[in-house]
């Protein structure tokens, strides 16, 4: 019987090894030196968002957040395909981001207090400004989200779109027949075979999704935002120069857009007299070693993805079939919220 | 009727003396109309619920064949091909959607340049299931250190890829499809059985707390759907792991299928333990055999012997629920197909009902055969037990 | 282990003393395990402090926020989450105890089917059998979900069954009956006839174990329970006041409004849940069918009885102490498959608990912790009646 205990004990050790085989570890402390080390960022991303993060049949990821990713793989070593994606749905993203599965989670996730300080994750900006919405079929002849008193509404549960839902309803005294599926491919398809008279969620993941519809012209967005959605990359608490990266990484994008460099410019405006330019560049100071990269780490960021515009405009803007407004997203300059932080 | 008389008494008028000729056979008794008659039409109940039920065929099956071979698609591009507005006829399965997304429902997002290895685990698979199950296949003991020894390393190996010898590592983040499935099940059976085997030993021990601990797991994890094993094993087992320790997606649910397939199959191994003669056990105490000398030489060979259709059985069932990994997110032939038929380049209205007809198929012709198998097996332990 | 030692034993060596290393080895293994939880739970607190995730039960009487689809109680988004457990669970017992009735039901019909004198009507309930058996129940479920939406109509161009039922891809629309506070009459007479008709059905039984003579139970129950109530609806219904109003769906504007619906994913999970539990019932019935020998159906066709009779009074009797071990582990199984409500989008346990509670509060050990051991509880007690059932019908060797 002492061979029973054995096995079983070398049983246990066994099933213990196996989970740490296939475990990577990171600690929680030097995120930075870890990501070099291993060679490439883990990104945690959408598990198939139009737009912003969607792999296509080989592999290759592509989109706004992807982008994003890529900006920080870009910072970090010069080279914008070192990521590695990890399609997490809602409601694993930010388990996968305590554990240290992913590096950074750009994955359209919104700001709020509660994840901000009890999630143990910090977000580091905003990249994009967004708000729920509705889409309805234009058959049903709503144009305004207060007519959708007494409809059925498709959402995804876990999300704060499903609670904003409630509240807008509560709010302006309708009522509305939820229903709430656990993935948002299968809140879709449910809404797109008839099942509810609207289907909300983030604006942008509107016209994402609508793109996916049987027929596509036969759905409208509706005007409304009920709700504030600031969506932004998230670290992990605790890791200062990390959380630092990636918020400059963002700032750096915005102020490249700002100051007219791009990814076709990039290499001429290293000799630009501008100021602005040289610090952003690396040509004048080294900010970029005061969070543990290379003095030209935005230009890396530039010449691997261009910059917060071009990214915009290649994957949801006019360039792309999302074909969004630039809206709130537009630089402050240009009546937008996108304000980058001056770099000096 | 005349009478001759050939013996005395013959003119007695009761007594035939001549065999009769012999009558037609009854043309209802042989015959496709009397085989109707009887096993169709035999009494007026047994006709209503006979047309009733060629009624219910007649509203099923021509439909469906209509749907899945004569109105189908077999080849096309793109949606324009599967739907009526554009190909301008009827138009039932979209075969050709299946078609274009074979690689995809067999590989997952395998990189395509390294799918060759998947090919070959699943030529290794395919010789060590024949070698297992082939009852009369030789070596068989060679065959079982092979299935579980060393195909599981090589397995391993093959898949995930290995820098030194030339292998490129593949992330499971990008398998997917039949291998996936394949993945879960086989690491399901592989662990099941021993652990299984265990857990049922645990569970007939005279120690007292061995047997609870090993009753306690079985009958928890039975009591329990496997979606809650499986969402306990994605969200919780991070938790319980030290900080920064991350367990792969696709090893999760691997430990869940795991755990969940062994407490089943530690019942099913019970049963055979049971089945066992008692003077089995105490001829071979008396041969002066230690307990695992007695279990592994005498007692688990008759044992297993007896629940090999159980196991096979058990398997089946495992087999099926595999498709609940789809639920936390990992890429499984049922994944695959829902991540497929809802891509706008394939929007058509009967693409979704291709893919589940495609997964059915799938999944009918693993399973069927399967339990043909078990009940073969069966078979011929009833003839080997008959005395 | 051995249990050789009947005479005075030999001195052995601690080393080799069975009881000696029984106990050894037990505590060998009681220490493995709680080094094991000590670490898991040692570890899991550290991790939910350094996320700063809440722990405890005291979430449950926090305002959950969102909204249920289907609720059998009264529950609003300003409802706590302890209030949506209550409701993820209600509707898994709705659905199971729905399910297990159906299943049985076309369980029983099946299995009799297949060994039906009929030729077609066997081989169909054969095919049937091993169609559904082979194939995985959450493929069997989204074709339900996706074949029942796709089938029906939307809400402006309802099937209308007349009398205020309608159909469409929002669901079943029914009348909903609304009892008049005064109708404790109504109540009254129902409760009456219920006791009557098992009254009656004691006294019947009673009356042919002594006489041998039969009575019509069924009818007489019908008429108490059924009947009764009736009547005293009809007379309060003359005397001018009505007990029960009917409120009817009323078309608005996108759906259907008021009445009683029946949601398409209650009616996807059932379906689905009733034809795989039914499939494999069908062969616990036929195993039980086969298992009574033959000669008991040729004895009672000896004394006269025609088939159905004979199935009913002779054979199922007695294949249901084969029956019901397996038919116990198949409710079981029901009610755990029912957890697949989360593909289709049915507010189950699992769906409302395990999905949305664990997303708004992040509490996973808390959430996975009560949903297990709400399976477990409904586990050990349907284990517990049927097995007392069981022991009652067991066959009582002399």
């Amino acid at each position: 019987m002492k061979k029973t205990i054995a096995t079983l004990a070398v049983g246990l050790g066994v099933a213990l090894a196996g989970a740490t085989l296939g475990a990577g570890s990171a600690s929680a402390q030097a995120t930075l030196a870890n990501v070099k080390q291993k060679g490439f960022l883990q990104c945690g991303a959408n598990t198939g968002l139009a737009g912003f993060g969607v792999p296509d049949a080989q592999g290759n990821w592509s989109g706004f957040d992807v982008d994003y990713c890529r900006a920080v793989a870009a910072a970090v070593f010069g080279d914008p395909t070192k990521v590695r994606f990890t399609p997490l749905a809602a409601k694993d993203r930010f388990t996968a981001l305590q554990s240290g599965e992913v590096d950074v989670l750009i994955r359209n996730t919104t700001v709020t207090m509660s994840r901000d300080t009890a999630l143990g994750l910090h977000f580091t900006g905003v990249n994009y400004y967004d708000g729920q919405g509705f889409m309805v079929r234009k058959k049903l002849g709503v144009s305004s989200a207060k007519e959708l008193n007494g409809a059925s509404i498709c959402t995804q549960q876990g999300t704060t779109t499903e609670l904003n839902l409630a509240d807008y309803f509560r709010a302006n005294n309708m009522k509305y027949e939820v229903v709430a599926f656990a993935s948002s491919d299968e809140t879709f398809k449910a809404y797109d075979s008839g099942r509810c008279d609207a289907f909300t969620t983030d604006a942008s993941g509107l016209y994402a999704e609508r793109l996916r519809a049987s027929a596509p012209d036969d759905h409208i967005v509706l005007p409304e935002v009920i709700s504030k959605e600031p969506l932004g990359p998230g670290v992990r608490k605790g890791d200062g120069q990390w959380a630092d990266i990636v918020t400059w990484v963002g700032y750096a994008l915005v102020n490249a857009e700002e100051l007219g460099v791009t990814k076709a410019n990039v290499d001429q405006m290293m000799k630009s007299d501008n100021p602005e330019v040289k610090r952003l560049l690396g040509v004048e100071g080294s900010f970029g070693e005061g969070i543990g990269l290379t003095k030209d780490w935005a230009a890396r960021i530039v010449k691997g993805v261009g910059n917060y515009g071009e990214i915009f405009e290649r994957n949801i803007g006019e360039g792309s079939r999302l074909k969004i407004k630039r809206g709130l997203n537009a630089l402050w300059s240009k009546g937008g919220l996108q304000y980058g932080m001056p770099i000096r | 009727m005349a009478v001759h008389s050939l013996t005395p008494g013959a003119d007695l008028a009761y007594v035939q003396a001549r065999s009769s000729d012999p009558l037609p056979p009854p043309s209802l008794v042989r015959g496709p109309i009397a085989w109707l008659r009887q096993n169709l039409f035999s009494s007026i109940p047994n006709a209503i619920l006979t047309f009733a039920v060629l009624g219910l065929l007649l509203l099923i099956i021509p439909p469906t064949i209509r749907f899945l071979l004569i109105d189908a698609v077999w080849t096309g591009a793109d949606r324009a091909a599967c739907r009526e507005d554009m190909a301008g006829r009827p138009v039932g399965a979209c075969w050709a959607f299946v078609v274009d997304r074979i690689g995809y429902f067999t590989y997952g997002g395998y990189p395509v340049e390294s799918r060759w290895r998947v090919d070959l685990w699943f030529a290794m698979l395919a010789v060590g299931i024949g070698w297992m199950l082939w009852l009369k296949a030789p070596r068989r003991d060679v065959g079982a250190v092979y299935f579980f020894a060393i195909f599981p390393v090589a397995s391993f190996v093959l898949l995930t890829g290995w820098q030194a010898i030339g292998l490129t590592p593949v992330a499971t983040a990008f398998w997917g499809g039949i291998l996936v499935t394949l993945v879960v099940s086989i690491v399901g059976i592989v662990f099941s059985l021993p652990f299984g085997i265990l857990l049922a030993l645990g569970r007939r021990s005279k120690l007292p707390l061995v047997k609870l601990a090993c009753v306690v797991f079985i009958e928890v994890i039975r009591g329990v759907p496997l979606i809650t094993v499986l969402i306990m094993a994605n969200t919780m087992l991070p938790l319980f792991l030290p900080a920064g320790v991350s367990v792969d997606r696709l090893l999760r649910p691997l430990i869940g299928v795991a755990i969940f397939a062994s407490a089943y199959m530690a019942e099913v191994v019970r049963g055979g333990l049971q089945a066992v003669p008692k003077g089995q056990y105490e001829g071979a105490m008396s041969l002066g055999l230690g307990y695992w000398r007695m279990m592994l030489f005498i007692v688990l060979p008759q044992a297993l012997r007896i629940v090999i259709p159980g196991i096979v059985n058990t398997f089946i069932g495992l087999f099926k629920d595999t498709s609940l990994v789809y639920v936390i997110g990992v890429f499984d032939l049922m994944k695959t197909i829902e991540a497929a038929r809802i891509d706008p380049q394939w929007a058509a209205p009967t693409v979704s009902n291709t893919g589940y007809a495609f997964a059915a198929f799938f999944y009918f012709v693993c399973c069927f055969g399967m339990s043909r198998y078990s009940l073969m097996v069966e078979r011929k332990l009833a003839a080997g037990q008959r005395r | 282990m051995s249990t050789i030692a009947s005479r005075p034993p030999a001195k052995a060596s601690l080393v080799n003393d069975p009881k000696v290393r029984g106990i050894v080895y037990q505590v060998v293994l009681v220490a493995v395990l709680v080094a094991l939880v000590w670490a898991a739970a040692t570890n899991a607190i550290d991790n939910l402090r350094a996320a700063k995730i809440a722990s405890g039960f005291g979430f449950l009487e926090s305002t959950s926020g969102f909204d249920i689809g289907q609720t059998l109680i009264p529950y609003s988004a300003t409802s706590t989450y302890g209030r949506a457990f209550l409701v993820g669970l209600l509707n898994t017992l709705l659905v199971a105890a729905i399910g297990i009735v159906l299943a049985t039901f076309l369980g029983f019909v099946v299995g009799v089917a297949r060994l039906s004198s009929n030729w077609i009507v066997a081989r169909v309930a054969t095919v049937y059998v091993e169609l559904i058996r082979n194939l995985p129940l959450l493929l069997q479920l989204l074709f339900w979900y996706i074949a029942v939406l796709r089938a029906l109509p939307e809400p402006r161009a309802s099937l209308n069954a007349g009398i205020g039922v309608f159909l469409n891809n929002r669901g079943l629309y029914m009348p909903r009956p609304i009892v008049a506070p005064d109708s404790w009459l109504l109540m009254a007479s129902l409760a009456i006839g219920v006791v009557a008709a098992i009254a009656y059905s004691v006294h019947a039984r009673r009356k042919q174990a002594a006489t041998g003579e039969q009575s019509p139970t069924g009818r007489a129950a019908l008429g108490f329970v059924v009947g009764l109530p009736l009547l005293v609806w009809l007379l309060l219904a003359l005397l001018g006041t009505n007990p029960i109003s009917f409120e009817l769906p009323q078309q608005t504007r996108f759906n259907l409004n008021g009445g009683l619906q029946v949601f398409p994913e209650f009616v996807a999970l059932t379906l689905g849940l009733t034809i795989y539990t039914a499939a494999f019932i069908a062969e616990i019935v036929r195993a039980g069918i086969l298992a009574v020998s033959r000669g008991q159906t040729e004895a009672a066709n000896a004394l006269g009885l025609r088939s159905g009779p004979t199935l009913k009074l002779v054979v199922i009797p007695q294949a249901m102490r084969v029956i019901i071990p397996p038919l116990t582990s198949q409710y079981l199984n029901l009610t755990k498959n029912s957890s697949l409500a989360v593909v289709i989008g049915y507010p189950d346990l699992v769906q409302v608990f395990m999905g949305t509670v664990l997303n708004q509060t992040g509490q996973a050990i808390e959430c996975v912790a009560i949903t297990m051991a709400v399976y477990l509880t409904i586990s050990i007690v349907t284990a517990t009646v049927m097995n007392d059932y069981n022991r009652r019908k067991a066959l009582v060797e002399r």
